[in-house]
């Protein structure tokens, strides 16, 4: 065999995972939704092509309430992790000694190791009516019933940030490693104040790990089922609950695969309009060499 | 009029000092270099007046002024960093305008001086530039003009030139201190390479294991070094370990461990007859022929072309090896590897200090 059938053999075998992973695992099952979502059901197994099921999404302000509801408080997610997040971060890349660092970053990972389920049950266990802290406030007297803290709005918003934080803290300590503390030390010795450093060389230093991380952690957060259905209860309104309910309890496998493409290309949207109003691209971020 | 004073200052990092008790002013306008080992605690004593470090005792004045309580965003001390330290995000313009932004001065003041100091430093009309579009000498000068164009008192080098390469580093080191004359401001400069310092400074500090061995002048330091460790660390020297035998008239008899006995001046006074000594020699101060009043045997083991630093190496009778300086190798030399050849210098040429054991 020559020894170019050799390089191009190894390619094939390289590349073939990644291939089929895109193709088998991403690329059909979409196509199959976006074919779905265009199909019209006239009778039993009679079906015709049209865009009817996105004119039922319009026409039903519920539906697209619901998505925006979900996209702006993915955003509201997003915004706090990061600034939960940075902190962690910065202390992780920048302050703590070389020896902890790893220790400290571990730490951050050992939530992945327990189960989204798990981890959801462990805040009903802390919030709900006879959870941890209604029963704490009343035996110190400041409440003098049971207090409901679990379904709402803000209870889900703190769930999920506690359940995508680290996917903020991941890109944002890899880039701040990167960084030459003496850049730091350079705007304080030009006659910069704390928050100039932070300002004009941390934060323009970190952007393309704040980028990744944000639509890290949008994407996650609009697509997450698990936490807001626990947390918010029925009253959740979350998109994704939509779509499950299409599917499951009213088998209209149309109308749900309507909505999942409605959401990707949502979701898209918006990550595309925060990369260019913040002036990133793709390609200096999530692909960063 | 000192630009810069420290005095007794001390950095201790738990039980161990990096900086010893250090004194030194350096005056107004001068160029003064600190020249040391890695690990000397140069770095140390230069983050201490940055105020990155806080000195463990002593004091350092700015004109005058006690600047330990300043804050080293409010020094009048710029620095420019071993690797330089240019923020990679904005430009070149942006990169000098940034102290000035600091300062809050208002937009047109900003604009005419960064143009002035980028013609300063010769590279005018620079000011769109990305960072990543200059060369490592080019990017030296940004480093210098962006501290430059906020007129510190005292400007502070760390290594700049370690990352250069041997071309571009030897044209830095004039253009450095062109640089220096043109902007009449007190540079001091850190450096590991006595010849960036023996070329452009005023004055040099050679420092050891946290203290100061020596202030002078490069020429002070080269031909009349005060410790054993100056002798060694500043220039070639040929370097042989032996006995005093006498001291008279600041002159030691030294009988060489290796063989040979030759008079050197005493560098110390703590020389006294039987005390072990070490005894320098530059090579090049070394003759090859007869009739000098200093004279080695040896055989002549290799020659060593290196243009104007060429050298022959000498294996002397005892064992010790001679490096000969003065070696002009355009083909007429007579000395070949093999010859046995007489090694010469005059009394006054080599020089003796006591080794403490």
């Amino acid at each position: 065999m020559a020894r170019s059938d050799v390089t191009k053999l190894s390619f094939i075998l390289l590349f073939a995972p990644f291939a089929l992973w895109i193709a088998l695992l991403i690329i059909l099952p979409q196509l199959g939704i976006g074919y779905i979502s265009l199909r019209e059901k006239v009778g039993p197994g009679e079906y015709t092509f049209g865009v009817s099921n996105y004119v039922a999404f319009l026409s039903e302000p519920i539906y697209w309430n619901t998505l925006l509801r979900t996209a702006w408080m993915s955003i509201l997610v997003t915004a706090m992790a990061l600034i939960v997040g940075f902190p962690v971060a910065y202390y992780i890349a920048k302050i703590a000694q070389r020896r902890s660092r790893a220790a400290l970053f571990l730490m951050c990972l050992i939530p992945l190791w327990v189960s989204d389920l798990v981890r959801a049950f462990g805040w009903i266990v802390i919030l709900r009516e006879t959870g941890l802290v209604s029963s704490f406030l009343q035996k110190i007297g400041l409440v003098s019933g049971p207090v409901e803290f679990l379904y709402n709005d803000a209870t889900v918003v703190m769930g999920l940030v506690y359940t995508v934080v680290l996917f903020m803290i991941v890109p944002l300590v890899s880039t701040l490693d990167g960084m030459d503390n003496s850049l730091i030390e350079a705007g304080y010795n030009l006659g910069g104040s704390r928050f100039t450093v932070f300002r004009r060389i941390v934060v323009p230093y970190a952007m393309p790990g704040i980028v990744a991380g944000c639509i890290i952690v949008f994407m996650l957060t609009a697509g997450s089922y698990l936490t807001p259905i626990l947390l918010g209860g029925k009253n959740s309104m979350w998109f994704t609950e939509q779509i499950y309910e299409q599917f499951v309890t009213r088998y209209n496998w149309e109308s749900g695969a309507t909505f999942g493409v409605l959401l990707l290309v949502f979701t898209s949207f918006v990550v595309w309009l925060g990369l260019r109003l913040t002036d990133q691209s793709l390609a200096s971020t999530v692909a960063k060499d | 009029m000192h630009d810069l004073q420290c005095e007794s200052l001390s950095k201790r990092f738990g039980a161990y000092t990096a900086v010893n008790s250090v004194s030194f002013n350096v005056p107004r306008g001068s160029f003064f270099s600190i020249l040391g080992p890695s690990g000397c605690g140069k770095t140390t004593l230069m983050r201490m007046i940055a105020g990155f470090e806080e000195p463990t005792s002593g004091d350092i004045r700015i004109k005058g002024q006690s600047v330990l309580s300043t804050p080293p965003n409010k020094r009048p001390v710029k620095m420019v960093f071993q690797h330089l330290a240019l923020f990679p995000m904005m430009n070149i313009g942006e990169n000098i305008a940034y102290g000035l932004r600091c300062r809050g001065e208002n937009k047109a003041d900003i604009t005419r001086k960064v143009a002035q100091v980028l013609d300063r430093v010769g590279l005018p009309g620079t000011e769109q530039k990305q960072v990543s579009q200059l060369s490592g000498g080019q990017k030296q000068r940004i480093a210098i003009a962006r501290c430059m164009v906020l007129e510190p008192d005292v400007l502070l080098l760390d290594e700049p030139l370690g990352a250069l390469d041997l071309k571009l580093r030897e044209r830095m080191k004039i253009e450095l201190k062109q640089l220096q004359h043109q902007f009449e401001t007190t540079f001091l400069y850190i450096t590991h390479d006595q010849s960036e310092a023996l070329l452009m400074s005023d004055n040099v500090a050679v420092m050891n294991a946290g203290q100061f061995e020596q202030i002078g002048s490069p020429q002070e330091l080269y031909n009349d070094p005060k410790t054993g460790f100056v002798a060694g660390f500043v220039g070639d020297s040929n370097r042989w370990p032996g006995r005093a035998l006498s001291v008279a008239d600041g002159k030691v008899r030294v009988a060489l461990d290796g063989g040979g006995e030759a008079i050197a001046t005493a560098g110390d006074d703590r020389i006294a007859a039987g005390s072990t000594v070490e005894l320098f020699v530059r090579p090049e101060v070394l003759s090859v022929g007869p009739g000098a009043e200093n004279r080695l045997e040896g055989t002549v083991e290799s020659l060593l072309f290196n243009g104007a630093s060429s050298r022959i190496l000498v294996r002397a009778q005892g064992g010790n090896l001679i490096e000969v300086g003065q070696a002009v190798m355009d083909g007429t030399n007579r000395v070949q590897p093999g010859a046995r050849v007489d090694i010469g210098w005059s009394h006054g040429h080599g020089r003796c200090f006591s080794v403490s054991r």
